[in-house]
């Protein structure tokens, strides 16, 4: 155990900024802070850093207190989703900045400046100012002087939300390496991020946020597959879960009168009565067995299509993984894949996944 | 309509410049000219219409005695008052506005934006009003009519400017910057001069170049503290309205009291455009 938060718990106004965080972080691994925009990602790097105060709880590092040390001595590093660095430096300076403040050997500052601008591709770029980099090479660079800081805790809130599309997706491909090769035994990462594909592409913990609460903490795969609530669900899914109320009774799941579906064998043990019914929109398919729905609008992103469908009150999104055109207000009959269902109590808790033994 | 545009542009370019540079052609042409080029009706080409004379300039080097004005004693003086009060406003001016821009002040319902009015609302009393207690204040510690005496007022008066627009300054630059030289190890103070400062000249130029005009333009209060001792710029030229206005002298000290301005300017002008924050934040 390295970095522990107790209860940590901040409420400057009447919401919670901070609601009871506790975790536990072990050295050598990376975290995903996995949730949406607003929901204490920030605020909780910004207090494991040291800028943010909070109301109770505690935060440990090698069983020392962590929140009595001052900012500057805590030995962290943070890249923002804005890219920040300092104008008046160059590239080189900028990321040497960390380490003579540190007041390191010149030699050892210089070898650390130019490994860390070698991993992260800026050859050749040590004597520019910051201002003339494209948006992709400053965060390059703030990356790199967090490498080359060999902090105790890695902190990168949401790095890729700023760059555009094609840079985002080479950059994320280039964390995945960069992570596992720089990350040493002795430091942890903690990573934000708004995009479930980014936490599962980066495969760490996975610790999902919302309202300032931790939802839950578990591997990006079991997060992935047991959502342990609704919430959860959401979060976790692009584009969300579709759910719908429903019971067992007889051997099928009942939606409405008109709409019922085939008792999976994984529903098998549950006992009948109310629940909601969880299913990804990649699950459904349309097939000429389905069942009726009305399309109400499909809007197309990127290579997949976004079905919007609509059956007596129960609104669901299909996708698609290919480009499909279809006129509005057409009934289509879709197809649901009721083995890859999940079942939620009343209270949204995980009642049964299908990953689930 | 663009080469219209274009015309217009210029235009109204051209009418400015020759609106602002035609008194300062005026006042040079002024500078060289005798009594009897100046009252017989309007002159224009040296040496063809009137005979270019070094009279005007002369006068201000002369000693009282010889019916000059002796400027090199209140120039030194305004150099000295003007330079010293804008650096002394300058750097607790620019600290005050970092804390007032980046830390919570409270006290009982004063709060950050109440401080920095307060330091503002020291312009908005009219002069006069101010003048009676410095008067008396200065009487008392015995500084009428001296230098340090002067620096202390001009510092009370430019100070505010430089708060003002250094609060305004520091409030555009990103807090991220700071933070990030906290998180790289820096304390609050070194965060402050290391990054913030460096990053922040163009404003530092500009709340310089403020204070340097005020202080150095600044009659009101040079007249009414000093007496014979130290005399400051403005004064100074006063004292060449006697019963005739001498136009050729008033003109060339006119001309000597604006030159280090200009020359202010055109150096630091260069600086303004140069420092910019693209780069600390997309």
């Amino acid at each position: 155990m390295t970095l522990i938060a107790k209860n940590i718990t901040y409420r400057p106004d009447e919401e919670f900024h901070l609601n009871d965080i506790s975790f536990e972080m072990n050295k050598g691994e990376l975290y995903t802070l996995l949730g949406r925009t607003l929901s204490g990602k920030t605020t909780l790097l910004k207090t494991i850093a040291g800028l943010q105060p909070f109301d109770s709880g505690v935060l440990l590092y090698d069983d020392q207190r962590f929140d009595k040390l001052p900012v500057w001595q805590r030995n962290v590093a943070m890249v923002y989703q804005q890219f920040i660095n300092y104008p008046h430096l160059t590239v080189y300076e900028n990321i040497a900045f960390p380490l003579k403040q540190r007041k390191l050997a010149a030699r050892s500052i210089d070898e650390q400046v130019r490994q860390s601008i070698k991993t992260v591709g800026l050859g050749g770029f040590e004597n520019r100012k910051i201002h003339e980099l494209s948006g992709g090479q400053q965060q390059r660079v703030a990356l790199a002087r967090s490498f080359a800081k060999k902090a105790r805790i890695m902190l990168l809130d949401e790095p890729l939300v700023n760059l555009d599309y094609k840079l985002r997706e080479q950059l994320r491909d280039e964390f995945k390496n960069l992570f596992s090769a720089e990350l040493s035994s002795e430091s942890i990462l903690i990573y934000s991020s708004t995009d479930p594909l980014e936490a599962m592409q980066l495969n760490g913990h996975t610790i999902v946020m919302d309202e300032g609460r931790i939802l839950q903490h578990s591997t990006a795969k079991d997060v992935f597959e047991n959502p342990a609530t609704i919430k959860v669900a959401e979060i976790t899914n692009d584009p969300v879960m579709n759910t719908m109320r429903g019971s067992i009774s007889e051997q099928e799941i009942v939606i409405n009168s008109d709409f019922k579906l085939k008792l999976p064998d994984h529903f098998k043990n549950l006992s009948p009565g109310s629940y909601i019914f969880g299913i990804r929109a990649a699950e459904l398919t349309i097939h000429e067995n389905g069942i009726p729905f009305t399309l109400e609008f499909s809007e197309i992103s990127g290579s997949e299509t976004f079905l919007h469908l609509e059956n007596n009150g129960v609104s669901l999104v299909a996708l698609m993984e290919d480009l499909v055109a279809i006129d509005a207000h057409q009934k289509l009959m879709i197809d649901i894949n009721v083995d890859q269902m999940y079942a939620f109590d009343m209270e949204c808790q995980l009642v049964k996944s299908p990953f689930q033994e | 309509m663009k080469s219209l545009y274009y015309i217009i542009k210029y235009a109204f370019i051209t009418l400015w410049s020759v609106f602002v540079i035609s008194p300062f052609l005026w006042a040079l042409s002024t500078s060289f000219k005798n009594a009897n080029a100046v009252t017989g009706g309007a002159t224009y080409i040296p040496w063809l219409q009137f005979q270019p004379t070094m009279e005007g300039w002369r006068v201000l080097v002369k000693s009282g005695g010889q019916g000059g004005i002796d400027i090199i004693a209140p120039y030194i003086n305004s150099i000295v008052v003007t330079g010293s009060a804008s650096v002394i406003s300058l750097i607790f001016g620019t600290l005050a506005a970092y804390a007032l821009s980046r830390f919570t002040f409270k006290a009982g319902f004063i709060k950050n934006n109440d401080i920095t009015f307060f330091f503002i609302s020291q312009r908005i009393m009219p002069p006069i009003v101010l003048s009676i207690p410095f008067f008396i204040m200065l009487g008392k510690f015995g500084l009428l009519d001296s230098l340090p005496g002067l620096v202390i007022v001009y510092v009370a008066l430019l100070m505010p400017i430089a708060v003002w627009i250094m609060v305004d300054f520091f409030n555009g630059v990103p807090r991220e910057i700071d933070e990030t030289a906290l998180i790289d190890g820096c304390n609050p103070f070194q965060a402050f001069y290391k990054v913030v400062l460096p990053n922040s000249l163009p404003g530092l130029i500009v709340a310089f170049l403020f204070c340097i005009i005020f202080g150095w333009n600044d009659f009101f209060f040079a007249f009414v503290l000093t007496f014979t001792k130290v005399q400051l710029i403005p004064v100074a030229i006063v004292a060449l309205n006697s019963s005739v206005t001498p136009w050729w002298s008033l003109s060339a000290s006119a001309l000597v009291s604006v030159a280090p301005l200009v020359i202010i300017a055109f150096i630091v002008e260069r600086y303004l455009s140069k420092g910019n924050l693209s780069g600390a934040i997309k």
